[in-house]
């Protein structure tokens, strides 16, 4: 069945059974392995993409339920060469260790920074569900405080 | 003809030593021609084996370590960047390709306790190197990189500079002694005269190899000990990284595979006809242990596998459980050590650990394309060279018919080590029956947390005498499931020490799990000490550090987390501090955790704070993320890990029944490094043993309830 997607501004239409997840369409049909299968069953986060600015998990999302709705891989969150500011600020805090899990970190803590430029430690707790078996959460958090500080840092000299 | 005698010798050189001295960068670019070195060597630069300098003056360090995210191929590069005195913005690694040439002898060194060899000349070590041919070790574990490699890269880059440094003499016509390297320069100061590395490469690649450069006065280090941005972290987090799981090719198949539930178990039967009916199914390929269905994507492949329904036999092993496997521990352990009749008093407790899954987030994944009489195999392993074998084996090919590329790994921890290959075994047999197109096998999250190569379980009797004053006489343990010299020390003055291993094997398939069997001792021993302390009405922290008489290095980091925590500082009730100290892959990490327990028996851990010496310390900032990932890990195992046995088989399946702690559940962790300068210490496992006690001990503190068995999450710490 074709099946019309438009990921990071570009329009795509693929011939896929409607119940394939949006997970195995992006990695294996266009070929965007930046979003990653690590359960199956939405309980890891890797999987992480952003769907019409929220973040949802791909895993077990059918891609029927997606047909022309904007999606956002790992691979479109740098905007003309820039990278996002929680992609430099997972840089300048050296917060992946295997990286595996990153692209779906990144994903929903930018999702959680454009609905909340400033969380608390509690609403990071309750949003950000992803599993890093490396541990990197001590640096994830440190970073999202970091983001949040310099957004209202650059508000203040706006 | 100079120069082709040189090579020569270099390329015997490399068969000789290994990869770790010279010559062997002509092998890395004539993959399949391994000892052979290349006659354009000389043209390219090439002046070690780990070491090319090129004309526009980057230096190219090439590291035989594969990169699970600890930061050793950094490290590496800045141990052998600092003894060339390269500028640190114009050093570039490549990850060594698995060959034969590059199989790490230093490895069995570092495992073995030796010292390591006098430089360069004697580095040349023909029984290590054959013995880690003999292994096929290439492997990337045992917290071993920067402790084990690293010597010889500072060996390689002292070398370089060396001839660096007579490549210019020569040029400026003065002698080597007065001139000096620094930031990928040469300079001469009485003439002013200046080239870069990149401008002097081609002659110093033809200058004699010293026998003994000399390596760097530790005080005048300016790369090391300083923090420096790992080469692998941008390209993680744009997606761009390519993973084993991630790895594609012009008509590669799709296998997703279901293997014996039961460890040993046999295919019985499976009617393929409900998956060859589906779309896109290739082929449904019967295994003796397991059935894969090939498909043109990996979700029909998936989707068609969940259409059969394989019958398995049990291997006999069918009414094994987690009860009936401690049961049998339990009968194994007898009765507790026996205890001086001088004793005052006799404190006994037993423990018990389950079995734990690696669980590393990419789940297992490899592609083989078998054409003829050869293979080409693309999977992560932390041993590339055995992953390779492992391939040969099931193939039934010797290993030069094989080629493996080595890809990112996302996880190891210990799953992806020597003798762990099902998934290469696997992938190159369903790949054999698909022939000759080229076939990637991607295990479910289920494959993964029913087929790991578990920690094993364990358990442990401990007793203990003090005697009338609360001094400790002697400490003893009956234990099962593993144990070694290094898992059972304790750093303290107990005159009497008793420990007897007691075996009660069992079908469930074991493996090396970070930290290795310091996982369970760590946890069993600084458990043990605690009780012994609150036995005598002592402190925890000052009973153990009243019998470090003889292990100053322990009691200085004791002493450093006891501060780094305010220990003895007041807290609220229902809140405890935990001391813990073990020393795993040679370096003593001591933690103290701080936590919280509600009324109702909410566990919270607020902080940890762990003191390490490992020595000295090469890249400060991922040293310190390795100790917080090490905490973290092991606290997510003490908390909510464990896999348990039923009917035979792993009951849980994934992440919904083994579960992992999260943002939610991760204390903040303060890291701080006590530089000893004794030998390097590993880091990627040391921070896990520590943890597990710390946070029982603070249980015990705040509650008064001992935690002897994990996960923490089976106890009830509620109080009435």
């Amino acid at each position: 069945m074709a099946i019309t997607l438009t990921v990071n501004g570009q329009t795509h239409t693929v011939d896929v059974e409607p119940d394939t997840p949006l997970l195995w369409v992006l990695r294996d049909t266009l070929g965007l392995t930046g979003t990653k299968f690590g359960c199956g069953i939405a309980a890891c986060g890797a999987c992480t993409v952003h769907l019409d600015g929220r973040a949802v998990r791909t895993c077990t999302l059918p891609v029927s339920a997606v047909e022309g709705m904007p999606i956002t891989t790992i691979e479109g969150l740098a905007q003309d060469g820039r990278l996002h500011e929680v992609q430099q600020a997972w840089i300048d805090h050296q917060v992946p260790q295997c990286g595996y899990c990153q692209s779906g970190m990144i994903m929903a803590v930018s999702a959680l920074l454009a609905r909340r430029p400033d969380p608390s430690d509690e609403q990071i707790d309750a949003t950000i569900t992803n599993i890093c078996r490396c541990g990197t959460f001590v640096r994830v958090r440190r970073a999202i405080h970091a983001v949040a500080e310099g957004g209202n840092e650059e508000e203040r000299h706006a | 003809m100079r120069k082709w005698t040189r090579r020569a010798f270099i390329g015997a050189g490399s068969l000789v030593g290994g990869g770790f001295v010279l010559g062997v960068a002509g092998v890395a670019f004539a993959p399949g021609r391994h000892g052979v070195v290349s006659t354009d060597a000389i043209d390219k630069g090439e002046l070690t084996s780990w070491i090319t300098v090129t004309p526009d003056n980057f230096v190219t360090i090439l590291v035989p370590h594969c990169e699970m995210g600890q930061g050793s191929q950094t490290g590496l590069a800045m141990m052998a960047a600092e003894e060339m005195e390269a500028e640190w913005e114009r050093v570039r690694i490549e990850e060594a390709p698995a060959l034969d040439a590059y199989a790490n002898a230093y490895m069995l060194r570092a495992f073995t306790g030796e010292s390591m060899p006098a430089p360069l000349g004697r580095a040349i070590d023909y029984g290590a190197y054959r013995l880690a041919r003999w292994f096929g070790t290439q492997a990337t574990g045992g917290s071993l990189a920067v402790r084990g490699t690293g010597y010889g890269m500072r060996i390689a880059g002292a070398a370089a500079r060396e001839m660096l440094l007579a490549a210019a003499a020569e040029r400026f016509g003065v002698p080597p002694a007065e001139c000096a390297a620094a930031r990928s320069h040469v300079a001469h100061a009485p003439t002013t005269q200046r080239a870069s590395f990149g401008e002097l490469a081609r002659v110093a690649a033809a200058k004699p190899v010293p026998s003994n450069p000399a390596l760097k006065d530790p005080e005048t280090y300016t790369i090391r000990r300083t923090a420096k941005p790992r080469f692998d972290i941008p390209p993680k987090v744009d997606g761009g990284v390519g993973y084993g799981i991630d790895f594609t090719l012009p008509g590669m198949l799709h296998a997703a595979v279901d293997i014996a539930p039961v460890q040993g178990g046999r295919l019985v039967s499976v009617d393929p006809a409900p998956a060859k009916a589906m779309p896109g199914v290739q082929e449904v390929v019967e295994l003796e242990e397991a059935v894969a269905v090939v498909a043109d994507s990996f979700w029909r492949a998936r989707k068609a596998l969940a259409a059969l329904e394989p019958a398995y036999d049990d291997a006999g092993h069918g009414d094994v459980s987690s009860a009936s496997i401690f049961a049998a521990f339990d009968e194994a352990l007898g009765a507790a050590p026996e205890m001086p009749a001088e004793a005052a008093r006799v404190v006994t407790a037993d423990y018990r650990v389950p079995f734990l899954a690696h669980a590393t987030m990419e789940p297992m994944a490899c592609t083989v394309r078998v054409e003829g009489e050869r293979a080409e195999v693309w999977a992560g392993t932390q041993d590339p060279l055995n992953a390779r074998s492992a391939a040969a084996s099931a193939l039934d090919f010797d290993t030069d018919q094989i080629h493996l590329t080595n890809l990112m790994l996302g996880g190891g921890y210990g799953r992806r080590l020597p003798f762990c290959f099902d998934y290469v075994d696997l992938a190159a047999r369903i790949a054999q029956a698909m022939s000759p197109a080229p076939v990637k096998l991607v295990w479910s999250r289920e494959n993964d947390i029913q087929h790991d190569y578990y920690r094993p379980a364990a358990m442990c009797r401990y007793a203990g005498a003090l005697d009338a004053d609360g001094r400790p006489l002697a400490v003893g343990a009956h234990y099962a499931g593993g144990g070694d010299r290094e898992s059972l020390f304790m750093p303290y003055a107990i005159p009497d020490q008793r420990f007897d291993a007691r075996n009660a094997p069992h079908h469930v398939r074991e493996g090396a799990w970070r930290s290795v069997l310091n996982s369970q001792h760590g946890f069993f021993k600084e458990s043990f000490i605690d009780e012994l302390a609150h036995a005598a009405g002592r402190d925890p922290y000052a009973f153990r550090r009243d019998l470090m008489d003889e292990h100053p290095r322990f009691r200085a980091a004791l002493d450093r987390v006891a501060e780094m925590a305010g220990w003895g500082g007041p807290l609220p009730a229902g809140e405890g501090r935990g001391i813990a100290i073990a020393e795993s892959f040679g370096s003593i990490v001591a933690q103290v955790a701080h936590v919280a327990v509600s009324p109702a028996g909410r566990l919270r851990v607020r902080n940890v704070h762990a003191a390490v010496d490992c020595g000295d310390v090469v890249n400060t900032d991922s040293a310190a993320a390795q100790i917080e990932g090490g905490v973290v890990f092991g606290l997510s195992a003490a908390l909510v890990g464990a896999i348990t046995i039923g009917e035979g088989r792993v009951v849980e399946s994934n992440f919904g029944d083994h579960r992992m702690i999260r943002m939610a559940d991760a204390p903040n962790v303060e890291v701080e490094f006590i530089r000893s300068g004794e030998r390097l210490g590993g880091l990627g496992e040391p921070g896990v043993p520590p943890v597990a006690p710390a946070v029982t001990n603070a249980i015990f503190a705040a509650t008064g309830i001992r935690v002897r068995d994990l996960p923490i999450e089976n106890q009830d710490l509620s109080r009435a």
